[in-house]
C-alpha cells in the first residue's frame, strides 16, 4: 500500500501545472530529437542533463523522463516515415513500418506504434510496482552465461527473418558479427582489426553507421531506382476517419501487444540486455506465433506494434537494474545514472527504501510522460504524413543530409560518415542480388553482447564449455532457444506441404 | 528548445551588444575561448570519468565560469587510444581539453604504434584521486586480507577476480596483489565497474577491487564487504576498513588520477585560462561535496608543471607495473 | 553487365573481402587458449571463414544455376539507374570531401543547390530557399539547442561571432 501511495504521489507531482508544462516541452523536444536519424534519447538526455541542475530534482526527473519517452517515439517516427531506425531500439519497427508507409498507411503504422507503446508502458509500470524487489534479485542471478544464452534466444527468434537464400542469409549475419568485432578486444584489451591504421576504427563500427548506411543511403538508392527519380513515394493521405479505422484494425494485434509487453519488461530488467534485444525478440516472437507469418515484413500492423510495445515496456524495465544495481541497460540510462549520482542519489538496493519519493516519482513521471507522448504523437500524425507528400527529389537530398549529419553526431568523427556512404552503396548492391540486409543489422547490434558474454563465461570457467548447460538458468534459456528454432521449422515444413498440395506451383 | 535557449533567444539583442563590448575591452587583457570547448572523455558514457566530466560541465554552466559551453564528447575507442590520438592530431588547438583515467599512462605504453608521448601534452590540473578497495561478498567467511590471501592460495586459478578491461586499473591492481602474495587468479574482464560490482553481488565472481562509488550502494545494503583500502589514510565512508599499511603492506597503494590535460602546443594564455577555470571548479562546493560522497580524494590541487612532474612519476610506476605483469617488454 | 555476371562478381569480391578479414583478424590469437577459451582474433576469424564458405557455396550455386539471379540474363543495372546512381553517389562523395575543407554547412548548401536544381529540376526559388534554410536550421538545431558541434573546416572563424551570440 505504501508503494501505491508513493506511486499516486508520483502521479500527483507530475500533474502540477508547472510539471505538466515541463512534460509537454520535454515530449516535444524528445520527439524531434528522436526523429532525427542518428540522434536518440541519449542525445536529448545528455544535453538537457546540465539544465536539470538549475531546476528542482523532481522537475528535472519529469523533464528527462519526458525527453526519454519523446525520443523513443521519435525513433519510431523516423523508422516509419524515413525508413531509417533512429536508435537501435527502433530497428525492428522499420521491417513493417516502412512497407506500411510506402503503401500510404503511415498513419496506421504510427497509431500501431503509439498504442503499442502506451500499452507496453502501462503493463510495465504495473509489473514494476508489484514485483520490483523480487525481480531485482532475479536480475542478479544473470551472469555472463545467462547473458550468452539470452543472446542465443534473441538470434533464435530471428531465424525466420532471413531471405529464402540460406547461404546469403548466413553471409549477412556473419558480416554483421565481424563488423561488430572491429575496435577493441575487450577480453585481452588489445586493439583489433584497425584497418589501414585509421584511428576511426578504434571506436569500432557503431550499429548506427551500418543502419544509416543500409536504411538511409541504400534505401534511397533503391527507391530512386524503382521510382526513376520523380514520382512520389506514396499516396499519403490523412483523415480523422483513417485514425479510427487504424484503431479498429489494431484489434487483431491485441494478443501480440499484450505478450510483447510482458516479454519487453522481462528482457528489459536483465542488466545486460535492455530495450534493443527486447524489441527484436518481440518482433520475432510475434512473427513466429502469427497465423500468417508471411505478411510480416510486408506491412503487418502487428509487426510495428510488437517491437514498439516491447521497447517501451523494456525502457521502464531497464530502470530496475539502474536503480537497484547501478547498472545502466542503455547509454541513456547510463547518463541518467550519472545524473542520479550528481544529484546525490546512490543507486543500490536501498534506494527503494531510502528515497521512495525519487523512485516512485521517476516511475510515475515515466508513465505520465508516456501518456502525454501518445497524445502529442497522435496530434502530430497529420504533420508527419504530410512530409511524405513531398516530391522524392526534394525528400531524397534532405534525407541524405540528415543521414550525413546524424551519422556524424554520435561519435563526432567524419570517418563514420564515410563508412555510412560505403556501406550504403555496398549493401544496396548486395540487396539487388537478393542478399537479405536486415540480418546484418541485427547481428551488429547483438554481436558485441554475444561475444563478450561467451568469452567472459569461458574465461571465468577456465575454458570449460559445459558451463552453459550446467547452470540451470542458462540451460533453460538455451532449451527455449532450441525450441524456437525447431518450432518454426516444423511449422514451415508443414505449411510447405499444405501449400504444395493445395495450390501447386503457385509462387508468392 | 530548452529553457535556457529560449531565454537566451529573448535576450539575444542584449547579449549581442554586451558580448561585443566584452570582446573589445578584454580581448587584449585575457584569453578566453572563442568557441565552445570540446571536453574529451577517454571512456564511454556512464563511467566515472564521464560522470565527472558532466558534473564539471554543469558546475561551469551553473556558476557561469565560462561564457562558451564545455561540450562533453566520449572517445572511448581502444582504451583511450582514440582520444589520445585525437589530442595529438589536434596539437595547438586551444579549444580542447580532456579528462583522463590511468589509461593516459598505460595505453601509450602498450601501443607504441600510436606515437603518443604524454609528456608533450599540456597539463592543466589534477581534479581528484579515485581510490580502490578489495571487496568480497558479505556471505563469504573472509574477514581480512590475511584470510583472503589464504583462501585464494587454496583455490588458485579457481578464484575469480572481476574487474574492468585487461591492462586497465583493476587488472594492474590485481597484478600488484599477485606479485606481492605469489598467487595466481583468473581475471575476468567486464565492460564497466558497475557491472563488476553487480557480478560480485550475484556471486558470479569471488572478489573485486571496485572504487567506493561502485560498491557503496551494495555495501550500505549489507551485501558486500571491503577488506582493505589501497590508500595511505582511512576513507571517511569506511572508517572500520584498515589501510594496506595498517595490515603491513604499505607498498600496496594505488590511485586513479582524474586530471585535465590539453593537446600538445597549446598557447600559454590558454593554458593559464584553463588552469584558472578548473581551479575554480575544484574549489567549488559542488565538486568537493561530490568527492566527499564518492570516497574520492580531492584535497590537493596540482596544476601545470607540478602535474607534469606527477605524470612522469606515475608513468614510470605504470611502466614497472606493466613490465611486472608481462604486458610490455 | 548481366545479373548473372554480377552475381558471380559480387560473390568473388565478397570472398576476397572475407579472406582479407581473416588475414586481418589473425593479428591476434585465433585459436583456443588453454584455460581462457577462444583468443582475441577467433571470433572475427572464424566468422570471416563462415563468410568465405557462404561465398564459395554461392559461387557453386551460381555454376549450378540454382539461384534466380544466376539464371537471369537481364541487365544488372539499366542505363537510367546507373546515371542517377553515379550522380547521387558522386554528389555525396563531393559533399563529404568538401566537408573536410569548407565545413558541413557550406557543403550542404552546395549539395542541395546541385541536387534540387540539376537533378530535381525544381525552381530557383524553391532550390534557393531550401539550400539556405537547411544549413541554418541545422546550425540552430545542433549547435544552439543540442550543443553538438559539426565540422566546419576552414570556415570555422566565420562562426565565432555567432557563438558569441548564441551562448
Amino acid at each position: 500500500m505504501e508503494i501505491l501511495d508513493a506511486l499516486l504521489q508520483g502521479f500527483a507531482t507530475a500533474l502540477s501545472p508547472q510539471n505538466l508544462m515541463l512534460m509537454m516541452l520535454g515530449c516535444i523536444i524528445g520527439l524531434f530529437v528522436g526523429a532525427m536519424p542518428g540522434l536518440g534519447s541519449v542525445n536529448g538526455v545528455a544535453i538537457l542533463l546540465p539544465v536539470t541542475f538549475l531546476v528542482p530534482p523532481t522537475g528535472a526527473i519529469i523533464f528527462l523522463a519526458a525527453v526519454y519517452y519523446g525520443a523513443m517515439y521519435g525513433g519510431a517516427i523516423s523508422s516509419i516515415m524515413l525508413g531509417i531506425p533512429g536508435a537501435s531500439t527502433a530497428v525492428a519497427t522499420v521491417f513493417d513500418g516502412r512497407p506500411l508507409a510506402l503503401q500510404g498507411k503511415a498513419d496506421w503504422a504510427l497509431v500501431a506504434a503509439a498504442v503499442g507503446s502506451f500499452v507496453g508502458g502501462t503493463v510495465s509500470v504495473i509489473l514494476f510496482t508489484l514485483f520490483a524487489p523480487p525481480l531485482a534479485d532475479f536480475a542478479l542471478k544473470f551472469g555472463p552465461q545467462e547473458e550468452f544464452a539470452l543472446m542465443m534466444l534473441a538470434f533464435a527468434t530471428f531465424i525466420g527473418l532471413g531471405g529464402d537464400d540460406i547461404p546469403k542469409t548466413i553471409f549477412s549475419i556473419a558480416v554483421g558479427l565481424v563488423l561488430a568485432a572491429v575496435g577493441l578486444d575487450e577480453i585481452s584489451g588489445q586493439p583489433r582489426m584497425i584497418f589501414f591504421d585509421l584511428p576511426g576504427f578504434y571506436h569500432g563500427i557503431n550499429f548506427l553507421v551500418l543502419a544509416i548506411g543500409i536504411y538511409g543511403i541504400g534505401e534511397i538508392l533503391w527507391t530512386l531506382e524503382t521510382s526513376q527519380g520523380d514520382v512520389k513515394v506514396s499516396q499519403a493521405s490523412f483523415a480523422a476517419k483513417r485514425i479510427v479505422d487504424a484503431f479498429k484494425k489494431l484489434k487483431a494485434s491485441i494478443v501480440t501487444i499484450i505478450s510483447s509487453s510482458f516479454l519487453g519488461y522481462f528482457v528489459g530488467i536483465l542488466p545486460a540486455a535492455g530495450a534493443t534485444p527486447a524489441s527484436l525478440m518481440a518482433y520475432g516472437v510475434a512473427k513466429t506465433m502469427s497465423k500468417d507469418p508471411n505478411t510480416f515484413g510486408k506491412g503487418n500492423m502487428s509487426g510495428v506494434a510488437a517491437p514498439e510495445t516491447a521497447n517501451n515496456a523494456a525502457s521502464t524495465g531497464s530502470m530496475l537494474p539502474m536503480i537497484t544495481l547501478g547498472i545502466p541497460g542503455s547509454p541513456t540510462t547510463a547518463i541518467l545514472l550519472g545524473g542520479m549520482i550528481i544529484w546525490g542519489l546512490r543507486p543500490g538496493p536501498l534506494l527503494f527504501v531510502n528515497q521512495p519519493e525519487f523512485v516512485w516519482g521517476l516511475i510515475g513521471s515515466l508513465y505520465m510522460a508516456n501518456f502525454f507522448t501518445v497524445i502529442i504523437n497522435i496530434a502530430f500524425i497529420p504533420l508527419f504524413v504530410s512530409v511524405l507528400k513531398l516530391p522524392f527529389t526534394i525528400l531524397a537530398p534532405i534525407i541524405f543530409v540528415l543521414c550525413i549529419v546524424g551519422g556524424y553526431a554520435p561519435t563526432q568523427d567524419l570517418h563514420d560518415v564515410w563508412l555510412i556512404v560505403i556501406f550504403g552503396v555496398v549493401f544496396y548492391l548486395l540487396r539487388k542480388l537478393n542478399y537479405p540486409v536486415a540480418p546484418a543489422v541485427l547481428a551488429i547490434v547483438l554481436g558485441p553482447l554475444t561475444e563478450r558474454a561467451l568469452r567472459q563465461s569461458l574465461v571465468a570457467e577456465q575454458g570449460d564449455i559445459t558451463t552453459f548447460i550446467e547452470r540451470p538458468l542458462s540451460a533453460t534459456i538455451l532449451v527455449l532457444a532450441v525450441l524456437l528454432i525447431v518450432l518454426p521449422a516444423i511449422k514451415m515444413a508443414r505449411q510447405k506441404n499444405n501449400r504444395t498440395s493445395v495450390a501447386d506451383g503457385k509462387q508468392p | 528548445m530548452s529553457f535556457s535557449s529560449l531565454k537566451k533567444l529573448a535576450l539575444l539583442p542584449v547579449i549581442a551588444v554586451c558580448s561585443l563590448a566584452v570582446i573589445s575591452s578584454t580581448a587584449l587583457a585575457q584569453w578566453a575561448p572563442k568557441k565552445p570547448v570540446e571536453f574529451i572523455i577517454m571512456a564511454g558514457t556512464g563511467g566515472g570519468a564521464d560522470q565527472m566530466a558532466r558534473l564539471m560541465q554543469s558546475i561551469i554552466q551553473k556558476n557561469e565560469f565560462s561564457k562558451q559551453p564545455f561540450i562533453p564528447i566520449n572517445k572511448p575507442g581502444g582504451s583511450g587510444a582514440e582520444a589520445l590520438r585525437y589530442l595529438k592530431d589536434k596539437s595547438g588547438d586551444d579549444h580542447i581539453v580532456m579528462i583522463t583515467l590511468n589509461s593516459f599512462y598505460t595505453t601509450p605504453l602498450q601501443n607504441p604504434d600510436l606515437g603518443v608521448d604524454i609528456s608533450t601534452f599540456t597539463p592543466i590540473g589534477r581534479m581528484a584521486l579515485d581510490t580502490f578497495l578489495l571487496w568480497v561478498h558479505s556471505d563469504s567467511d573472509i574477514k581480512s586480507l590475511e584470510d583472503y590471501v589464504g583462501a585464494v592460495k587454496v583455490k588458485g586459478k579457481d578464484w575469480k577476480m572481476g574487474g574492468t578491461g585487461q591492462g586497465q586499473e583493476d587488472s594492474l591492481l590485481t597484478g600488484m596483489l599477485q606479485n606481492k602474495f605469489g598467487f595466481e587468479v583468473t581475471y575476468v574482464p567486464f565492460p564497466g565497474g558497475g557491472t563488476v560490482a553487480k557480478n560480485l553481488i550475484g556471486k558470479h565472481i569471488d572478489s573485486t577491487v571496485n572504487n567506493p562509488s561502485e560498491q557503496l550502494g551494495f555495501f550500505e545494503a549489507g551485501q558486500s564487504r571491503p577488506l582493505v583500502a589501497f590508500t595511505p589514510d582511512r576513507l571517511p565512508q569506511f572508517p572500520d576498513v584498515p589501510t594496506s599499511a595498517e595490515v603491513g603492506h604499505g607498498d600496496l597503494v594505488y590511485f586513479m588520477q582524474r586530471s585535465i590535460n590539453a593537446p600538445p602546443g597549446v598557447s600559454a594564455e590558454a593554458q593559464a585560462y584553463y588552469i584558472d577555470l578548473f581551479k575554480k571548479v575544484f574549489d567549488s562546493k559542488e565538486w568537493q561535496e561530490f568527492c566527499a560522497s564518492d570516497g574520492i580524494f580531492c584535497d590537493e590541487w596540482l596544476a601545470g608543471d607540478d602535474l607534469a612532474a606527477y605524470h612522469q612519476t606515475e608513468k614510470a610506476k605504470h611502466t614497472d607495473l606493466l613490465k611486472g605483469m608481462g604486458l610490455i617488454k | 553487365m548481366t545479373t548473372r555476371s554480377a552475381e558471380l562478381l559480387m560473390a568473388v569480391l565478397m570472398g576476397l573481402l572475407s579472406v582479407f578479414l581473416m588475414w586481418k583478424s589473425a593479428e591476434l590469437e585465433i585459436g583456443w587458449i588453454p584455460d581462457r577459451g577462444p583468443g582475441g582474433g577467433a571470433w572475427p576469424f572464424w566468422l570471416s571463414a563462415v563468410m568465405l564458405a557462404c561465398c564459395i557455396i554461392t559461387i557453386f550455386r551460381w555454376w549450378r544455376k540454382a539461384t534466380p539471379e544466376s539464371r537471369s540474363s537481364v541487365e544488372f543495372m539499366d542505363k537510367n539507374t546507373r546515371r542517377i546512381n553515379y550522380i547521387t553517389v558522386g554528389s555525396l562523395v563531393a559533399l563529404l570531401g568538401l566537408t573536410h575543407i569548407i565545413g558541413i554547412y557550406f557543403s550542404i548548401f552546395l549539395f542541395l543547390l546541385f541536387y534540387l536544381r540539376f537533378v530535381g529540376r525544381h525552381s530557383w526559388l524553391l532550390t534557393g530557399t531550401l539550400s539556405v534554410a537547411s544549413p541554418v536550421f541545422l546550425f540552430f538545431f545542433f549547435e544552439a539547442m543540442l550543443k553538438i558541434l559539426l565540422p566546419k573546416g576552414y570556415s570555422e572563424p566565420l562562426f565565432y561571432p555567432l557563438y558569441q551570440i548564441i551562448y
